[in-house]
């Protein structure tokens, strides 16, 4: 009897210790706080199509790393405010971020409006910053925590337009002039002065050089007034609204000319290339991906295919070519960096990212000193063979052939425009 | 630049085409703080509401917008009555106005259409496509685009019809002189209040359709009213406080001032002239081109 009862209170003290011990392993692997990345996005305003299509692009990102065990074996959280496309609003919104919400990591909104207003607290904290789609943001402060998922190459106003400029001059006679119009913006303010120095590059005379407001309603008499220079090229850098406005003018106005574009966001968006529709035809323009037989990077079609199943239900762009495949490749470098290092140390993800290649759903990427791509690689191509209003035309290639770089180059350029936009 | 001529006759016809529509737009306007003095600063906000449900009823059931410019307005002319008895009861009674307080008010409601279209429609830029959006009129060296010159007639010939009734029916009068004296008014026998959101509620109506020609015209995003807010106030002032061939006039100044600008100067000085001849009118003639 007593043996018994000594064998009954050693199984129940066997199973208690056995469940104490359990439990504090199961404690210690709640205890592990999430990794916390902060971050301002534009969800209204301007630029909200596209920062929502980002977030989206991110939110996946997050959603897959966290099923496969976070970072670090922490879970991701993200801790974001909507910078309304207000860059006055972006300082408040980062040092919230980084003294009250305490986040680990930071990436940027989308657009150089609202990265550069952050730039000042984050280099003060000495914070890694990843930013998506800032053009010469860090011409001016050279950070060595500032990486450019845009790609531009080295120097970001000149590549981003350099292949603008190599696609025009395939035209035959050769251009010999050129007009440079964008609008009063920072954008477009670094694309001029890239286009510029192209220009010059290429011996083109500028025979026609403005920018326009961003409020304006009626592009006729800005294309009129280009018409009447009889430039050879016409180079145009502009935001979606303006895009469509540009575009439409040419098109009323009957623009005679022998190349018309340049890198004008908005072509590469869902809802512009539904709105437009044909009338892009004839038109050279800027997209980050198409999906024309050259370009194969690893994972973007499977990434796609998970970001088209949201993006209507989202209510953001149904393509998702531009913005989201850079959105998520930017997180998978910040990602991929923070587990080789093994910790949240800023410095270390710094030297880090400087020194590695990655190999993102965009393809290979690697950072210069001054954080932007070492070679870039947007794509020029000319619109062609759009009929109609249908964006599912443009899952198939075909519509966009690149032609401009020529490693990924898929068709030739046909000109002059009056001539090209009939085809 | 040389300053041709086929190109100057283009820039005149543009800049009275945009005029054409930004009066559409500052016509409410005109009405509700021209001839009510009520800071409706919402209404641009109101004009992108218009275009999202033209852009709705063009999508849903195919209409062409222009009708369904038409077929809102009336739905727009109740909101406005609805929206001016809760202005009025909260900050015209009790004598005075606080206006203050009702330019809140109507802050307030610029947010809440604001964010209820990106709830219901996304932040997406929205647009339609009729057959006449991509066609130009062609007119000897002149090219008119069909999605200003529609806009335009229709815009002018709504100004002119509300312009005629405001002199020449009993309701218009009754606006008018509820503008002038509502005591007056009232002694008449006619309740003010009533009148003044009839009148409110007519500046809607006006919103409904410079919804429709806007999004004829352009893309609209949530936002993008905001761009347009110091653009309708500034041509009802310069063409007059309430006076709608003030209103008129002062669009058609600004749409040839701008395109002008934009032909031969530098687009990037438009608005800086435009606003500049504002400025200049109010210094020489305070109470507007047609003011009183």
């Amino acid at each position: 009897m007593l043996k018994h009862h000594i064998r009954r209170q050693l199984l129940v003290a066997s199973v208690a210790v056995i469940g104490l011990i359990g439990s504090m392993g199961l404690s210690h692997a709640q205890s592990k706080p999430p990794i916390k990345i902060g971050f301002g996005m534009a969800e209204t305003g301007g630029l909200a199509a596209n920062g929502k299509a980002a977030k989206l692009a991110m939110e996946i990102w997050r959603e897959e790393t966290n099923k496969k065990g976070g970072l670090l074996g922490r879970q991701i959280e993200f801790v974001s405010y909507d910078d309304q496309t207000n860059p006055s609003l972006v300082p408040g919104i980062y040092t919230k971020l980084l003294d009250s919400d305490k986040v680990d990591l930071v990436v940027s909104g989308y657009g150089s409006n609202l990265i550069a207003p952050a730039m000042p607290l984050v280099m003060q904290r000495n914070m890694a910053f990843m930013t998506l789609f800032g053009l010469g943001v860090n011409d001016k402060f050279n950070y060595p925590g500032y990486f450019q998922i845009m790609p531009n190459g080295e120097k970001p106003g000149e590549g981003l337009t350099y292949g603008f400029f190599e696609a025009a001059m395939q035209a035959n006679p050769k251009p010999t002039t050129v007009a440079l119009v964008g609008g009063d913006a920072e954008y477009p303010f670094v694309a001029l002065e890239g286009a510029r120095i192209n220009a010059k590059k290429f011996g083109l005379k500028v025979v026609y050089d403005k920018t326009y407001p961003l409020s304006t309603t009626d592009y006729a008499p800005i294309v009129r007034a280009i018409q009447a220079t009889n430039a050879d090229v016409v180079f145009v850098a502009s935001y979606p609204p303006d895009t469509i406005g540009m575009v439409r003018a040419a098109n009323e106005v009957g623009l005679k000319t022998k190349v018309f574009g340049g890198p004008m966001i908005g072509t590469g968006f869902a809802s512009v290339k539904k709105q437009l529709g044909p009338l892009l035809n004839g038109v050279v323009g800027y997209e980050l991906y198409v999906p024309e037989p050259t370009i194969k990077f690893q994972g973007v079609e499977a990434f796609l295919k998970i970001y088209q199943s949201r993006a209507a239900k989202e209510g953001v762009d149904e393509l998702g070519y531009y913005l989201p495949p850079f959105a998520y490749a930017m997180m998978e470098i910040l990602g991929q960096a923070v587990e080789k290092v093994g910790s949240i140390d800023q410095k270390k993800i710094m030297d880090y990212i400087h020194a590695t290649p990655f190999k993102t759903v965009v393809g290979d990427v690697r950072f210069a000193k001054n954080g932007e791509w070492t070679v870039g690689r947007p794509l020029f191509v000319q619109y062609r063979g759009v009929v109609g209003n249908d964006v599912d035309q443009f899952r198939k290639p075909g519509k966009t052939p690149i032609i401009f770089p020529k490693e990924f180059k898929s068709g030739d350029l046909r000109s002059p425009f009056e001539e090209a936009r009939k085809q | 630049m040389n300053i041709s001529f086929d190109l100057l006759i283009n820039a005149i016809i543009s800049g009275l085409l945009l005029g054409g529509f930004y009066a559409a737009l500052s016509l409410g306007i005109s009405i509700s703080f021209g001839m009510l003095d009520i800071v409706n600063i919402a209404h641009p906000a109101l004009v992108i509401l218009g275009a999202y449900l033209t852009w709705w009823l063009n999508l849903t059931f195919g209409f062409d917008p222009i009708l369904g410019g038409f077929l809102l307005a009336p739905f727009f002319f109740l909101l406005g009555i609805a929206i001016y008895r809760i202005y009025h009861d909260r900050f015209e009674k009790g004598g005075g106005g606080d206006s203050l307080r009702g330019l809140a008010f109507f802050f307030g409601i610029l947010f809440i259409i604001e964010m209820i279209l990106i709830l219901l429609f996304g932040v997406d830029y929205r647009n339609v496509n009729t057959p006449y959006t991509d066609q130009s009129m062609p007119l000897g060296f002149l090219s008119i685009p069909y999605r200003l010159l529609i806009p335009f007639v229709i815009s002018v010939t709504l100004l002119l019809v509300i312009r005629w009734a405001l002199k020449k029916t009993y309701f218009g009068r009754a606006v008018s002189a509820v503008a002038q004296d509502p005591l007056a008014l009232q002694l008449m026998g006619v309740n003010p209040i009533k009148i003044k959101g009839y009148a409110f509620g007519l500046s809607l109506f006006t919103a409904a359709i410079g919804g429709a020609m806007l999004i004829i015209i352009q893309s609209v995003q949530p936002s993008i009213g905001r761009e347009y807010i110091g653009l309708v106030f500034a041509i009802c002032v310069l063409g007059g406080m309430g006076n709608l061939t003030g209103t008129l006039l002062g669009a058609m100044i600004l749409g040839i001032a701008e395109s002008m600008t934009a032909t031969f100067a530098g687009p990037s000085w438009a608005p800086a002239v435009s606003f500049g001849l504002l400025l200049l009118t109010l210094i020489f003639r305070p109470q507007g081109i047609l003011g009183k």
